[in-house]
């Protein structure tokens, strides 16, 4: 009986599966992302980019199925498993956190999955551990500390105090900001993971006698610390990257922020076509000003959609080559993968500025051309 | 190192000694009276500062803001107590991690249902923002001190309510023998109602007072939490005296540790090390402190012999 009831199940399931395949000859598509927690507004901002794009391409054979990873990298591996085994995706996407694509992307690349990056950009990813199924539609992590540190250089500072969370992705980006800043790093401070308190680092900046801070501080950690820094009446002027001056943030900073200088490889005020329709049609379905993290999911469905005009996802071979070509126009202007799949694009220094009632940023300058990245060449594929 | 930078070291670790007291004094209240292990008061501190920045978004009034924090989490500290705890104090204390664990998930999705994902803003009120010199020739941010001011008053209230009134003779009569207080014919639930809430709003207020320097999100008082158990363990659990010696400590040692650590290391090795490690000493430097606490004292500072 038991055995009955077993065997007419799985009857029913495979013949539900071969329905919904044949209902569904078009692409599926996994995206993880973190849509909970303290993290969320990044995840929620990826995904609405992301979306935006596949509805504007009026494309109906694209199902995208949409897990929280709540930024945890266990949940983040069996969703991972369940949407490669269970859910049959033919490409992912979605993951925020350089530690949680180091969970899932080496196994998911090695069973055959494409995974499109909207945002991690981890080293190994783009240097040993690179893989043909794996593409970086943002930026390596290093892209926007090498401006942070090419911008110090040219603006003439000689004596930089540099700080970040102690974990891989603060190591790299203190790493990233030196490799093009050749002056003298007065101090550089590793500060704990989701500290809340800057107040002692802000201390040890007041007696340092720096001329210029660079710091990494993404999300929550940034807010803290530059409400705190405004208010401490020290005017040692700061630089960051994006991750703290992205548009979900800036209001949260207010005032505090205006006037600081950040790097990025986008801005809403990019003067293309593309960029301009996309904040737009961002604005006007979301109701709110698209991010960084909004315009790479928006540009990481492109490319999907690019790459599937011309090859199908079933040829794997094709479709990868496809994707490489990255026949799409992305909303930060020029683009194109450099042999480890990972941009090359510019990255631009922006100014916090106020506009009517809304903290924003304004393109200030250009700082590198066509920049890639160091790892490409430890890369063998 | 200067006298000037040790001073503002000092400073800082007291201030966040304060803070850490505010939350570590409505934990140490509740689970000495009530014997209830209280996970979800990390979401208390939330509720907080985001009402705190709800109000002031609205009124613009820092005042009005700090009212709304501590009638907003007193008023969510008596209905979790009325609806939950009551619930569970004869149950044991897995049964209270669950749950109260359990109102942390629903506390935080229901925030970010109400006010969304994004972190909210919050400022210092203008009067108090920037930093004032004081004796030494050290800055200092005026909010900070005016944190500590406030810190130090709210403790020493508190002291004052717990040794001299009658709600305080209550209180540490329901400590020692909560049976024996209720046949002496004291409401015990109405006790605990009471107590509970004042929890949360010492709670509620440090988060709208931390929430203007920090960031207001979604989670935010989860990380503190903890600090605020490795307090209370410190100072002895259920003793006020206790948290605030803890949590002074615990400031102090963090705060010091951060600083202290690497340039002591520098001495010894060179500096790229020193920072890695020492980075990575001064996470640990408190909770190493609760260890030797805890091998001299088995039950804290303050804590009642066994």
């Amino acid at each position: 009986m038991k055995l009955g009831t077993l065997a007419l199940k799985s009857a029913l399931i495979s013949a539900v599966t071969v329905l919904s395949s044949a209902a569904m000859a078009g692409t599926k598509v996994g995206m993880i992302t973190t849509l909970s927690g303290g993290g969320a507004g990044l995840g929620i901002d990826v995904r609405d980019g992301f979306m935006l794009a596949i509805k504007q391409s009026g494309r109906s054979d694209i199902e995208v199925v949409i897990e929280d990873d709540q930024r945890k990298p266990d949940i983040a591996v069996q969703l991972a498993d369940k949407m490669v085994q269970s859910e049959k995706v033919d490409v992912l996407t979605g993951i925020i956190w350089s530690n949680l694509a180091m969970a899932v992307v080496p196994s998911v690349t090695a069973q055959g999955k494409i995974y499109l990056s909207p945002n991690a950009g981890p080293s190994p990813l783009a240097g040993a551990g690179c893989h043909p199924n794996y593409f970086n539609v943002a930026w390596q992590n290093d892209s926007l500390h090498n401006a942070g540190g090419a911008y110090a250089q040219s603006e003439g500072y000689k004596d930089v105090f540099i700080m970040a969370p102690n974990y891989p992705a603060g190591t790299d980006a203190l790493n990233g900001f030196k490799a093009l800043f050749e002056g003298d790093v007065a101090s550089e401070v590793y500060t704990k993971l989701g500290q809340t308190d800057y107040a002692s680092e802000i201390a040890q900046i007041r007696a340092s006698g720096a001329d210029a801070v660079y710091f990494f501080l993404p999300g929550g950690m940034g807010i803290s610390f530059l409400k705190q820094y405004s208010g401490s009446g020290v005017d040692i002027p700061v630089i960051g990257p994006a991750f703290s001056f992205d548009q979900g943030i800036l209001q949260a900073v207010g005032a505090a922020a205006l006037g600081v200088r950040n790097t990025s490889q986008w801005n809403k005020d990019i003067n293309t076509p593309t960029n301009k329709a996309f904040v737009g049609s961002f604005l006007a379905e979301y109701d709110r000003l698209p991010s960084l993290y909004a315009s790479q999911g928006f540009d990481t469905a492109n490319l999907l959609l690019s790459a599937l005009e011309t090859a199908s996802v079933s040829d794997n071979i094709g479709f990868r080559s496809a994707l490489k070509a990255a026949n799409f126009t992305s909303v930060r202007g020029d683009f194109k993968f450099g042999s480890n799949n990972h941009p090359i694009h510019n990255v631009y220094i922006r100014e916090v500025v106020r506009e009517g009632d809304i903290f924003t940023n304004k393109i200030i300058g250009k700082v590198l051309s066509d920049h890639g990245d160091p790892y490409s060449k430890d890369c063998k594929m | 190192m200067t006298f000037v930078l040790l001073a503002e070291q000092i400073l800082n670790g007291i201030q966040f000694g304060i803070m850490l007291f505010l939350m570590a004094a409505g934990l140490t209240l509740i689970f000495g009276v009530m014997g209830l292990i209280n996970l979800a008061h990390g979401s208390l501190y939330m509720i907080g500062a985001f009402s705190a920045a709800a109000v002031a978004g609205m009124t613009g009034s820092f005042i009005l803001a700090l009212l709304a924090a501590l009638t907003a989490s007193a008023a969510a500290g008596a209905l979790v107590e009325l609806l939950v705890i009551r619930r569970l104090y004869n149950k044991d204390h897995l049964d209270q991690v669950l749950a109260t664990f359990a109102l942390i998930l629903i506390f935080s999705e229901g925030t970010r249902w109400i006010f969304g994902s994004f972190p909210l803003f919050l400022d210092i009120p203008d009067p108090l923002s920037g930093p004032v010199t004081i004796p030494g020739g050290i800055q200092y941010p005026l909010y900070r001190l005016v944190l500590i001011g406030a810190g130090l008053f709210i403790s020493i209230g508190l002291g004052f309510m717990i040794t001299k009134t009658r709600i305080g003779i209550q209180i540490r009569a329901g400590e020692n023998d909560r049976e024996m207080i209720a046949a002496l014919g004291i409401n015990i639930s109405g006790l605990y109602t009471l107590i509970f809430s004042l929890g949360a709003a010492l709670a509620g207020l440090a988060g709208a007072l931390v929430g203007a320097i920090q960031s207001v999100q979604v989670g935010m008082g989860e990380p503190v939490l903890i600090l605020a158990f490795v307090v209370i363990v410190i100072g002895g659990i259920g003793s006020i005296k206790g948290a605030l010696i803890g949590a002074l400590l615990v400031g102090l040692t963090d705060t010091l540790g951060s600083i202290f650590l690497p340039e002591l290391l520098k001495l010894v090795t060179d500096p790229s090390t020193a920072t890695s490690i020492g980075s990575s000493l001064s996470s640990m430097a408190i909770y190493i402190l609760m260890g030797a606490i805890l091998i001299w004292r088995p039950t804290g500072l303050f804590g009642i012999k066994p």
